[in-house]
């Protein structure tokens, strides 16, 4: 275990937090405003990467056509989705929300396989992004790096929205206590279809980026979506800035403990036992950690104090 | 020993003192009215003395036993009873099953998984008999969600001593009665103290003087009188702050 | 238990029904249908299990797969290694998932709404990445099963006795949550679903009880896996998706949230549905293959719908009405 090594998998961490951050912002946002439960959110991601991939193969390997295809394109469809089934639900039970968002889930999957086929399809790392950087003497992916940057840039963004402006304030108004801004008078239908599309076009974002990286293909958002149900439960629901610790977090902490776990295990315990052992423990590691943090802080790292 | 003891209870929200050094005392027996303005912090106080809330400063002694950071229900378990300002009773059961509910709560455990519960006399005889003690006998087999205002208010009462609690803490039990309601429970409620210890949160001036054996008076959290009623409507701060300097009937 | 005529009248329909398939696929000629009906039956078995929690206790768990998984695991790693007891395999199957239902559960119930459905669902994926690093055990694919569970002279490679078992098991669960709900624990347990701040309040430790019942209805779910392993002589940790806990949910809804028979019904209908759409044969051939093919997302639309439309299912919905 070299220390360039560790690096290497620190920063792959990061890269991984950096894009559930994406996923858990708007997500955590919807949650703690309308107190629904989208779980349809990772569809959301999936068909980022899909309409990425659909503007990169139809204009000759283009990415920026594949940016511009995604990210409004996902946008556009989250806000549909809002229009046509979420709007229903915002007075119903979580449990009828989480049925009826598990049923798009399903309609996505099945509607991604119709169009595109059950096989990968794919989309390329741009070229002027397909080479190596040199951090600290120490060659790492330029595009991975870009992804990290461009979601740090976000986490600025979001932080600046949220926390120096009239809108961010509504929004944290919001989190804390909706029924109060609503009966202030605020149009709170324009700033629930504010927040949701922000968390549509972020998941869109997310999922453009990913694309080259990971195998775009029906059902790719479910486990995403589970990660980042573990990343906003342990850090806070309705908080961005435990969605931010959260992800990082729980990006590190899977991608490190998977690459290093079963080594670790292999230096203390007998050769068999660390074979055994050491995948499925790294394998759960994540969880075993939002239970460890659950069993002490049953509201999250970050909680939103409510008005 | 009296029946409660509160000393020096003290409670913030943020930057408000809603409770602010409170003492209180409950001689066994006895009704004893908290008034007070809207915003006095009265529910506040309740609220301590059930545990709902835990107080950041001071002491709740019930019965010789220090409460002040027990939950709610070992507080119940310990005989202290309360009723809700907002009514809060099972909507999806009928009358008798909730008080046989609150009369369960005392009845040893509830790890029985075979017998039917409304075949039990020793939770349908005492939940029949605080059904008559508020007058809701009739409604018994009632689904709780076709009564009205008045009648679940009833319930809450009900249920409080079903669960056989002797000092009972009642947060407005009128509210929203009419007159004739109100009047039915003033009487209940002087057909119950001697036997119980009542806590009486009530903004019915003439229940309040009809009933009180003493009254305490609170304003922003801090009360300001203690005594009798005749006391209390001779107070010059109390008039002052609460009564109004009108002649009170 | 039904509140009126018709809902007694369907729920005898449904039960007696179910009794009669094996004569029934006999009669035609069609021992799939023993197939498929058991495999309804085993769903029905474990969305009743979920049913005493998310019906009558309010908990929405979305993991409740998991246990289905511990049931079948338990048979089949005893098997591998030469266990074909089905005494022994019950023992394991009930030690292992009454534990992991009082670890989880206790963790869990710290919870509440969102994160309590949130939670049960990670849990559930932790036991199936669990059950997927499990290389001795086929891993992702599954392993197959030497011999079913052997109990004394019940012989499980018939078809119609192993029907027949899990009928009678699903009868015997039925009856006895019909006890159970009635019963001072079920009181609780429904109290604490209606205002469970006036639970604590009136003196009820609250915790322990609503921590009973997800145990108990995790064994249900157990019992359901073991049968599933003896049905398909199969186990993988495709049993634990959390799909499956997903559609164990939309059994409950579809059926009727809160009543007894509800999840037999809603877990008939929606295989049914599955079934049917799977194999639809409409006579045009690009419609045939697209929904043969993608059915489920007619499903997905179908929770949808069923969710906008039919608040409280199926079988619910013939209880409230007035008879």
């Amino acid at each position: 275990m070299t220390t360039g090594l560790f690096f290497t998998q620190l920063l792959n961490g990061l890269q991984l937090g950096v894009l559930l951050f994406l996923l858990s912002a708007g997500l955590t946002l919807v949650f703690g405003i309308m107190n629904v439960v989208n779980l349809a959110h990772g569809s959301l991601y999936m068909m980022g990467a899909y309409f990425a991939a659909a503007g990169f193969n139809a204009f000759d390997g283009s990415f920026l056509a594949a940016a511009l295809v995604a990210v409004p394109g996902t946008l556009l469809l989250g806000l549909l989705i809002e229009r046509i089934v979420l709007a229903n639900l915002y007075q119903r039970d979580h449990l009828d929300q989480v049925l009826a968002t598990f049923g798009l889930i399903l309609f996505f999957n099945e509607v991604v396989r119709f169009i595109w086929g059950p096989a990968s399809v794919y989309i390329n790392v741009p070229s002027w992004l397909s080479g190596t950087i040199n951090l600290f003497g120490l060659p790492y992916p330029a595009y991975r790096f870009a992804i990290i940057a461009v979601g740090l840039a976000v986490g600025l963004g979001l932080y600046a929205l949220i926390n120096r402006t009239r809108v961010g304030m509504l929004i944290r108004a919001g989190a804390s206590n909706p029924d109060m801004v609503s009966a202030l008078g605020v149009n709170i239908r324009g700033l629930n279809t504010l927040v949701f599309g922000l968390g549509a076009a972020l998941a869109g974002l997310a999922g453009l980026m990913a694309g080259p990286i990971v195998s775009v293909q029906a059902g790719m958002g479910e486990p995403v979506l589970i990660l980042t149900l573990v990343v906003i439960v342990t850090g806070g629901i309705g908080s961005i800035r435990g969605a931010f610790y959260g992800a990082l977090i729980v990006g590190i902490v899977d991608t490190v403990g998977r690459a290093f776990l079963p080594t670790l295990l292999r230096e203390l315990f007998d050769r068999s036992v660390a074979q055994a052992v050491g995948p499925a423990i790294a394998s759960m590691l994540i969880y075993l950690l939002m239970a460890a943090v659950l069993a002490l802080k049953p509201q999250g790292l970050f909680p939103v104090k409510h008005g | 020993m009296n029946h409660l003891e509160v000393r020096g209870l003290v409670k913030r929200f943020g930057g408000l003192l809603a409770t602010d050094h409170v003492d209180l005392d409950l001689v066994r027996g006895e009704l004893h009215a908290v008034i007070g303005p809207n915003g006095a912090g009265k529910t506040t106080l309740i609220n301590q003395l059930s545990g709902e809330i835990i107080p950041d400063e001071g002491r709740i002694v019930f019965d010789g036993q220090d409460l002040t950071r027990e939950p709610p229900n070992q507080r119940a378990m310990a005989g202290l009873g309360r009723s809700f300002q907002i009514t809060s009773v099972f909507n999806d059961f009928t009358v008798l099953q909730n008080a046989a509910l609150a009369v369960q709560a005392h009845a040893g455990h509830s790890f029985r998984f075979w017998r039917p519960a409304a075949s039990e006399p020793a939770l349908t005889k005492p939940a029949m008999a605080a059904l008559e003690q508020v007058g809701l006998a009739a409604r018994a087999h009632t689904p709780v969600a076709v009564l009205a205002h008045g009648e679940r208010r009833q319930l809450e009462i009900a249920m409080v001593l079903a669960t056989g609690a002797k000092c009972l803490l009642l947060d407005e039990p009128m509210a929203g009665m009419s007159p004739a309601e109100s009047e039915a429970v003033v009487t209940l409620l002087r057909q119950l103290k001697g036997e119980h210890t009542i806590l009486l949160v009530e903004h019915d001036m003439d229940a309040v003087f009809a009933l009180a054996d003493r009254l305490t008076v609170l304003v922003y959290g801090r009360p300001i009188a203690t005594g009798t009623p005749e006391q209390i409507r001779n107070h010059p701060e109390v008039r002052e702050a609460y009564l109004g300097d009108q002649e009170h009937a | 238990m039904a509140r009126s005529g018709a809902a007694r009248i369907f729920a005898i329909l449904l039960l007696a029904g179910l009794a009669a398939v094996p004569l029934l696929a006999a009669w035609l000629g069609q021992p799939f249908w023993v197939t498929l009906f058991t495999r309804i039956l085993i769903f029905a078995l474990a969305a009743m299990g979920l049913n005493l929690v998310l019906g009558y206790g309010a908990m929405v768990s979305f993991g409740h797969a998991m246990y289905l998984g511990i049931g079948a695991y338990a048979v089949g790693i005893l098997s591998h290694h030469g266990v074909d007891n089905g005494l022994l395999q019950l023992l394991a199957a009930l030690g292992v998932g009454a534990l992991v239902a009082l670890g989880v559960g206790a963790i869990c119930l710290r919870t509440s709404g969102m994160a309590f459905i949130m939670i049960t669902l990670a849990f559930a994926q932790m036991l199936f990445f669990l059950a997927v690093s499990l290389r001795e055990y086929g891993g992702d694919d599954g392993m197959q099963l030497q011999n079913r569970s052997q109990f004394g002279p019940l012989d499980l490679n018939n078809a119609t006795l192993l029907y027949y078992l899990a009928y009678a098991l699903l009868l015997a669960v039925l009856y006895g949550f019909w006890r159970l709900v009635h019963s001072r624990f079920g009181m609780v347990l429904r109290g604490c679903r209606s205002n469970e701040r006036r639970m604590r309040s009136m003196g009820f430790p609250t915790l322990r009880y609503k921590l009973s019942a997800y145990v108990i209805s995790a064994l249900v779910c157990v019992l359901a896996g073991m049968l599933m392993a003896n049905l398909t002589r199969f186990v993988a940790p495709s049993y634990m998706a959390w799909t499956v806990s997903g559609e164990l949910i939309v059994m409950i809804v579809l059926g009727g949230l809160g009543t007894l028979v509800g999840p037999i019904a809603g877990a008939t209908a929606l295989l049914l549905v599955e079934e049917g759409l799977s194999s639809l044969k409409l006579g045009i051939p690009w419609l045939d293959t697209v929904v043969n093919q993608h059915w489920l997302a007619l499903i997905g639309i179908f929770i949808v719908l069923v969710v906008l439309v039919l608040k409280q299912g199926l079988y619910g919905w013939l209880v409230a009405r007035k008879s």
